[in-house]
């Protein structure tokens, strides 16, 4: 094997999102954008796979949040097959569900987040990490860890394994029933897993003290908001339908078919980047941006169904003007609430009496020839479409990938922060991070879109109003 | 005052991957916060530093080898580093990333499908932005790989193990110690 080393001359970057900020003639910013740089091509390459191979192969978008692929797949799947599944296959797929969003959540603040609300925003960069989290806050560090393997071991009771349970979600249901150890198993770490979620609120609402310039300049915008919600308009993940929120908080569309998606929802490209840019059709391209995820879906719930997460949700629509809260910031809030809520489900579904229930899987051929699965996944809403031939064969992919939904926001986001903290022609470290900081309320599953945990590598480059490169700073 | 050893220094890189064995990586639960005080994390998608640097003693790369960018850094991760493991079944073998392989022109179809066929307006695909490579590669087909963990991804206690066993000095036999897939 050849070891053939080449530097290329021209520059490189090195990560797989960039930024670039773009000024005017007097030095001003006029724009920003946030670049995604890598793609796979799942909605092409799927073609002639069976649909059933379709929740193993589109786990493999994301490792960080495959159960929310293999559940949109799984559904699409059961559409296909035009099935019902039985009661106790949805209570498992929930179950796992909640478990994946405590674990994904858990990772963003903890792992991702924390060490810059608790480090700070511009401490050493070679310690702003989750090593350097535990050194000096090893009690704290010690149980993001232990509430994220909480979820991730909800996924591992059920599956026997922790990541790509894909032998575990098929269609028409799940492949085997809960056993009554792991419901024991499960329901013994509740209390700690509730004692951890309601510290890390309180550790939140303690160092927003520290934050009040970042929450009043990141990514306070006003944009609608999209997510599932139940037949009564409470928070809900895996079922139910779309709700759009207006910017100033009206509903503007409840109820919505969420297989008929394409309906409201358009998606445009641009030349600088790999994420798609969706929108709503109504409005048009790009003042119909919306947001997803943590902050539409607890802006959109009227309320949770479940005791501490409801009164948290009162304390949280406080914070906004008509009980909508803009700040991107919020999105760290929002988060640590669903946590709560998912746990307080976890145990819910639990002591359900047909949680032990052996009949977990439908059986059935192929029905229909086109399958759509929506899901709320921890970013956002998740949409998986699939056409098929007559022997199941799949003909045609789309998919909206949670994160993506937010591109225009990330867009703004950024673009709002750098006109805020960039004036002239130098970049530092400082300001570096506090782009990359809003982009991280966010919470980017860039291996979804492209590939990359959140803490992304991210190169930002600024440009003059001639569109030449002025000065660039880099992270990897 | 007793003579501190001088800590590893590990990097973790990934390519076009689905990150899911860096989840597998941050799934050694406790144990990773127990390597803390034997590594130094110098480059990771989980950390805050610049370039990719110089005298790595270890480098983890997750995912294959799919646009012109991850061709190069490859490259540097190759020349600045003892011993490159490639992670998990992408680094290793291509897997899932490299299904579009079998397309005739993959990148134009794959291209054609998201950003022409199923988007509404400014029906494009991206040109300003990393090229992808007409194949994807899996890493043994760019460089010298030193040490391979199959799996998809390679489950955290293997991970593990391999992890200490390097620190210890050895190089661990794998034989039935892993699965693909």
């Amino acid at each position: 094997m050849s070891r053939e080393i080449i530097i290329s001359p021209v520059t490189r970057i090195e990560g797989h999102a960039k930024i670039t900020i773009h000024l005017d003639e007097e030095g001003m910013v006029k724009d920003a954008r946030f670049h995604v740089t890598d793609f796979r091509g799942f909605e092409k390459f799927c073609e002639g796979r069976p649909f059933y191979e379709m929740p193993g192969i589109t786990s493999r978008i994301c490792g960080i949040c495959p159960v929310s692929h293999l559940l949109a797949s799984a559904k699409a799947c059961d559409d296909l097959l035009a099935v019902k599944i039985p009661r106790t296959a949805e209570l498992l797929r929930r179950l796992m569900h909640m478990g994946q969003i405590i674990q994904s959540h858990a990772l963003s603040f903890f792992y991702l987040s924390s060490p810059d609300f608790l480090l700070g925003l511009d401490s050493e960069p070679s310690k702003r990490n989750i090593l350097g989290l535990a050194e000096k806050y090893p009690e704290i560090a010690k149980q993001g860890v232990w509430l994220r393997k909480f979820g991730q071991s909800i996924i591992e009771t059920l599956s026997g394994r922790r990541i790509h349970s894909s032998d575990w979600i098929v269609p028409g249901g799940v492949k085997t029933p809960l056993s009554k150890e792991g419901v024991d198993k499960i329901l013994a770490d509740v209390p700690k897993a509730i004692e951890i979620a309601l510290n890390s609120i309180e550790l939140f609402n303690k160092n927003m003290e520290n934050f009040k310039n970042e929450m009043r300049d990141f990514g306070d915008f006003q944009t609608y908001y999209m997510s599932l919600v139940t037949k009564d308009g409470g928070l809900e993940h895996y079922d139910g339908n779309i709700r759009i929120l207006s910017p100033e908080g009206k509903v503007v569309a409840d109820q919505l078919d969420p297989s008929k998606y394409f309906e409201y929802i358009g998606e445009a490209v641009e030349d600088w980047s790999y994420m798609k840019f969706p929108y709503l059709k109504n409005v048009g391209y790009p003042d119909g941006a919306y947001r997803v995820g943590p902050l539409a879906r607890l802006n959109n719930a009227s309320h949770c169904g479940t005791e501490m997460a409801d009164n948290l949700l009162k304390e949280f629509k406080k914070l906004g003007k008509n009980g909508v809260v803009q700040n991107t910031f919020m999105y760290h809030y929002a988060r640590l609430i669903e946590i709560v809520f998912c746990i307080e489900k976890v145990k819910e579904l639990l002591q359900d009496p047909e949680i032990l229930s052996t009949e977990v899987q439908a059986k059935a051929s192929l029905n229909k020839r086109e399958g759509v699965g929506v899901i709320e996944a921890p970013r956002g809403t998740l949409f998986h479409h699939y056409k098929v031939d007559e022997q199941g064969r799949i003909t045609w992919v789309n998919l909206i990938i949670a994160t993506v939904n937010n591109n225009i926001a990330f867009n703004k986001a950024v673009a709002q922060v750098a006109k805020k903290y960039v004036n002239g022609k130098k970049l530092n470290e400082g300001m570096l991070n506090k782009v990359e900081a809003v982009v991280r309320a966010l919470d980017p599953c860039l291996s979804c879109a492209t590939h990359a945990i959140g803490r992304m590598p991210v190169r930002i480059q600024l440009y003059d109003h001639n569109g030449s490169l002025i000065d660039e700073i880099a992270r990897g | 005052m007793r003579r501190q050893l001088a800590k590893v220094r590990l990097a973790t890189v990934w390519l076009s991957g689905c990150s899911g064995c860096h989840m597998s990586f941050l799934d050694q639960d406790e144990k990773l916060l127990e390597l803390a005080g034997k590594i130094e994390l110098v480059y990771s998608p989980i950390a805050d530093i610049k370039d990719f640097p110089e005298n790595v003693d270890i480098t983890l790369v997750e995912g294959a080898v799919g646009n012109e960018e991850q061709l190069e850094l490859l490259k540097k991760i190759r020349k600045n580093t003892k011993m490159l493991i490639a992670l998990g079944d992408c680094a290793v073998n291509g897997n899932v990333t490299a299904l579009r392989n079998s397309l005739n022109n993959s990148v134009e179809e794959v291209l054609e499908r998201a950003y022409v066929e199923n988007a509404t307006i400014k029906q494009n695909a991206p040109t300003n932005v990393p090229r992808l490579l007409k194949r994807v590669l899996a890493l043994n087909e760019v460089v010298k790989v030193d040490f391979y963990i199959p799996g998809c991804p390679p489950p955290a206690n293997l991970i593990n193990y391999v992890l200490n066993e390097l620190l210890e000095g050895r190089v661990p036999p794998l034989e039935g110690r892993f699965k693909y897939g």
